[in-house]
């Protein structure tokens, strides 16, 4: 019964008016050797107990240490302003970690955030110390949270904002793609794995991208969610081989086998 | 005071007959909510459970609806999932092995969209080692009939349910859709067909309107509204189908904790289904069992039968 626990908030920081990082406490027994969570596993945290939100909601795992897990969030609607008025104590109900895992790269990768997809990516860049190179947009200089702790665990950073404030103007699958163009002049057969997290239209152009020059590539997706465990079918996503449930055999799936609509 | 010293010591009686089945306690998972029951035997011991409610199946597999499959709204949530399932086969393949470990009935609930193809995925389920009972989903469009949903329909739900019954000899429950007029209507056209029983309601049909895009929110523009926003509902129908029939009820919509489940119980149902609340928190059935053990022996109330239909009013 570890799966589903309660745990006290240790920590809501707000980084700026539109993240937050929270911190809480899952206690010992519930983090025992299954309940570790791997990059890009994610948590359902419910923040409140009343009835409106109803459903528990999805957020990667940003960070875990000892007891403690950490979540990077934005502030969206109901379910995110609850979360962001938890304080020093509260309680809250958790189920996680939950879904797959990005698979751990053997050599040097690309990762590739947009906006508060960063949070899945910080704990991929974290255990493959110093072997990524981290490709991260957002809309502007305020919105790319976590850069310097995200850019303390890459070989190399490249940034791009949607109104220039920071980095490249423009998207970031822009730079990506001069960054493999200019490789490729250099290198001959040049391969590295690209694991994306991000908004979709970004993980659409990569699906091109990645087709274009034959790199392996995961994304972690996002979908609206109602149990999180595989019961409801509610999270699906479309691949070759059918509706697939992105809480459990997802969040991370091959980019190749999905099919965009 | 009132309590007699009796009443203290024994642990009150929770197991109903239903069907011809025998529940240790009236609570089930809702069909649709509870998968197989695989997602959360972790989170249980799903022999606590009074029955097992498995995912509603068609005689073939269905891939069901676009995404966004589901929204949620005030205190609940409207999903449209399109009845994606593995189909009947698969089904007795490789989920009932798991079912059949545990010592509870598996009730499978099944659908088509023609009457042939409701008899056929009951016909097959009957055959199948491990299923004891069949609740048969009538909130389906027919495709012989301009789509019309089998169970909004008295004549075209009788055709459905006496053929269907004609093929079964498991126990047969017809799931009421709650997108009627009159609820007790469709209640006796269900016990005339020869129907064991009869479980309500299921979802009600809502819609969610993206205001900034001007469209539904839902890729299928309309879902089935569930969670603690139907309770209401649900119980004032369970309370007029009690009264229109003399066959079993099993309540539900909306059921949260063992207040909502006593609420049904009161209002007429034998048993009762837990679905919405499932996916907040996963051990939901179990603390409504719990809970409906613990008002007994404090009411002094030694057999759960005594609070079934027993609404004054
Ligand atoms: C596997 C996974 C991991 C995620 N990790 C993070 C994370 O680490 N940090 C973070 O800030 N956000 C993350 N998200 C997105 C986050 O779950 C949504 O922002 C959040 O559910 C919004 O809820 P809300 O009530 O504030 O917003 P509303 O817009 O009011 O939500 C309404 C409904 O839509 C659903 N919804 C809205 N947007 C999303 C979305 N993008 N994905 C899924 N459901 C959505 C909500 O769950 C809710 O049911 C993740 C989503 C998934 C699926
Ligand atoms: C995600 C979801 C899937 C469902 N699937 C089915 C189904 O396959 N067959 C069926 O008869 N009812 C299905 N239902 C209806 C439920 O079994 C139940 O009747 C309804 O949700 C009301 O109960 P609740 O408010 O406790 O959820 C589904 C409900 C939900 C929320
Ligand atoms: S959220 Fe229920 S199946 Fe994925």
């Amino acid at each position: 019964m570890t799966r589903y626990f309660k745990a006290t908030v240790l920590e809501n920081t707000a980084l700026n008016k539109h993240f937050r990082l929270l911190t809480i406490d899952a206690g010992r027994s519930t983090l025992n050797a299954q309940c570790i969570p791997a990059p890009g596993q994610f948590y359902m945290l419910h923040s409140n107990s009343t009835y409106d939100p109803l459903l528990k909601r999805p957020f990667s795992i940003f960070k875990h240490e000892d007891n403690s897990l950490k979540f990077l969030y934005r502030i969206r609607g109901k379910g995110t302003i609850c979360l962001s008025n938890l304080r020093d104590g509260d309680i809250i109900e958790v189920i996680g970690p939950l879904g797959n895992s990005y698979p751990e790269p053997e050599g040097d990768f690309i990762a590739i955030a947009g906006g508060v997809g960063i949070a899945s990516l910080l704990p991929l860049l974290d255990i493959c110390k110093n072997t990524g190179y981290l490709f991260y947009g957002a809309r502007s200089k305020d919105e790319l949270v976590m850069l310097s702790e995200a850019g303390a665990l890459s070989k190399e950073v490249f940034v791009a904002t949607d109104d220039g404030s920071e980095g490249r103007k423009g998207v970031i699958t822009e730079l990506l793609k001069s960054f493999l163009n200019n490789l490729k002049s250099e290198i001959s057969n040049f391969k590295l794995p690209i694991y994306a997290c991000g908004p979709k239209p970004m993980l659409k152009e990569l699906s091109e991208i990645a087709h274009a020059s034959g790199m392996k590539c995961y994304v972690s997706l996002e979908e609206h969610m109602a149990c999180g465990v595989g019961a409801c079918l509610g999270c699906v996503v479309k691949t070759v081989s059918g509706y697939r449930r992105v809480c459990k055999e997802g969040p991370v799936f091959d980019i190749k086998d999905i099919v965009w609509e | 005071m009132g309590i007699t010293p009796n009443s203290e010591l024994q642990t009150p009686n929770l197991s109903v007959d239903i069907a011809g089945l025998r529940l240790k306690n009236p609570v089930m998972t809702a069909s649709g909510t509870f998968g197989y029951g695989e997602e959360y035997s972790e989170f249980m011991d799903l022999n606590r459970l009074g029955a097992i409610i498995a995912k509603g199946l068609s005689a073939t597999p269905r891939q069901g609806n676009p995404t966004p499959r589901i929204v949620e709204t005030p205190a609940g949530m409207l999903n449209a999932i399109g009845l994606q399932n593995i189909g009947v086969k698969v089904f007795i393949k490789e989920k009932l092995p798991f079912l059949r470990k545990f010592d509870i009935p598996v009730i499978a609930n099944f659908f088509g969209d023609s009457i042939d193809e409701y008899v056929q995925a009951a016909v097959e389920l009957s055959g199948a080692d491990g299923v004891h009972a069949l609740e048969m989903n009538i909130s389906c469009p027919n495709k012989h009939a301009g789509w019309i949903v089998f169970g909004t329909d008295p004549k075209i739900m009788e055709q459905v349910v006496t053929a269907v019954r004609k093929e079964t000899k498991l126990p047969l429950i017809v799931k009421l859709s709650p997108n009627v007029t009159d609820i007790g209507i469709m209640a006796r056209v269900a016990e005339n067909c020869g129907a064991d029983a009869v479980s309500l309601i299921n979802t009600i049909t809502g819609m969610v309107v993206d205001v900034k895009r001007r469209r539904p929110v839902l890729a299928n523009n309309t879902g089935g509204l569930s969670g603690p926003a139907v309770r209401p509902i649900a119980v004032r129908m369970v309370w007029e189908v009690f009264k229109a029939v003399k066959i079993p009820i099993i309540g539900m919509g909306g059921i949260t904790t063992a207040g909502d489940a006593l609420e049904f119980l009161i209002a007429g149902a034998r048993a009762v289904a837990v679905g919405t609340a499932n996916f907040i928190n996963p051990t939901a059935t179990i603390d409504i069992i719990d809970g409906i053990e613990r008002f007994l022996a404090d009411e002094g109330i030694l057999d759960i039968n005594e609070i079934i239909g027993s609404l004054r009013t």
